[in-house]
């Protein structure tokens, strides 16, 4: 798979629930529709959540990585 | 484009572990993209008193006034042991990153949600408009939380 680009960095490392999803939909905002947002977490349940949140926004989940403790989470935004 | 899908919670208790699940759930509804009101009742009410007020005209009403807390003083359902368990849970939370009720409220501010207290509680205990926070809504009824349940696709009773 080609290396993907994020346009923007969203690091929510630390953060428990709500706030990875809470700081996701307000750092969506400031990219432009089809650009890339990448989101780092701790949180675990981010990665259902963050899934979640991508399906009732319609905004598209590209990636998901885990590794050393950290989710990082590739999101283009469609909307 | 749809009718953004529409989120409405009634905050009927004090206890900050419910007033938590409150704010958790309205906050995350707002950023999934829902239009999302809360509306606070009875104890519920505590939760958009402004900090270190005095409420209350009668004596009954002091006293209550006395008792009824701002967002940071609402104590847990269980074990609060007087105040203990409320200062145990807040360092707890901060210890693992949680966020704080009042910047849950705050973010629920950010993100639109609107924040509607009861008319009638607020009679009742004799809270005034201007004993809760700026950000609060005018004071409405049960008829408008009705209509406003009646448009939403998810409603919770907390």
């Amino acid at each position: 798979m080609a290396e993907i680009t994020p346009n923007k960095v969203l690091d929510a490392r630390g953060l428990q629930c709500p706030m990875p999803v809470v700081k996701t939909s307000q750092e969506i905002k400031t990219i432009g529709v089809g650009e890339v947002l990448q989101v780092l977490a701790t949180d675990p349940g981010s990665m259902a959540d963050i899934t979640a949140w991508c399906k009732s926004t319609g905004n598209e989940l590209l990636n998901m990585e885990k590794g050393g403790g950290v989710f990082t989470f590739y999101i283009k935004r469609v909307r | 484009m749809n009718e953004a899908k529409k989120c409405s919670i009634v905050v009927f208790s004090g206890d900050m572990d419910k007033q938590f699940a409150a704010f958790i759930i309205a906050t995350t509804a707002a950023a999934m993209g829902m239009e999302t009101s809360m509306f606070f009742t009875f104890w519920g009410l505590q939760a958009l008193k402004k900090k270190g007020l005095k409420t209350g005209k009668g004596f009954f009403g002091r006293m209550l006034g006395f008792m009824f807390k701002d967002i940071e003083g609402v104590g847990p359902s269980k074990m609060n042991f007087g105040g203990i368990g409320r200062w145990m849970f807040k360092k707890m939370m901060k210890d693992k990153g949680v966020t704080s009720l009042v910047e849950l409220r705050q973010t629920a501010i950010d993100l639109g949600v609107k924040l509607q207290p009861c008319q009638m509680s607020m009679e009742v205990m004799e809270i005034t408009k201007e004993d809760l926070i700026d950000e609060a809504a005018d004071p409405v009824g049960a008829a408008a939380y009705v209509l406003d349940a009646q448009q939403a696709d998810i409603t919770l009773f907390i």
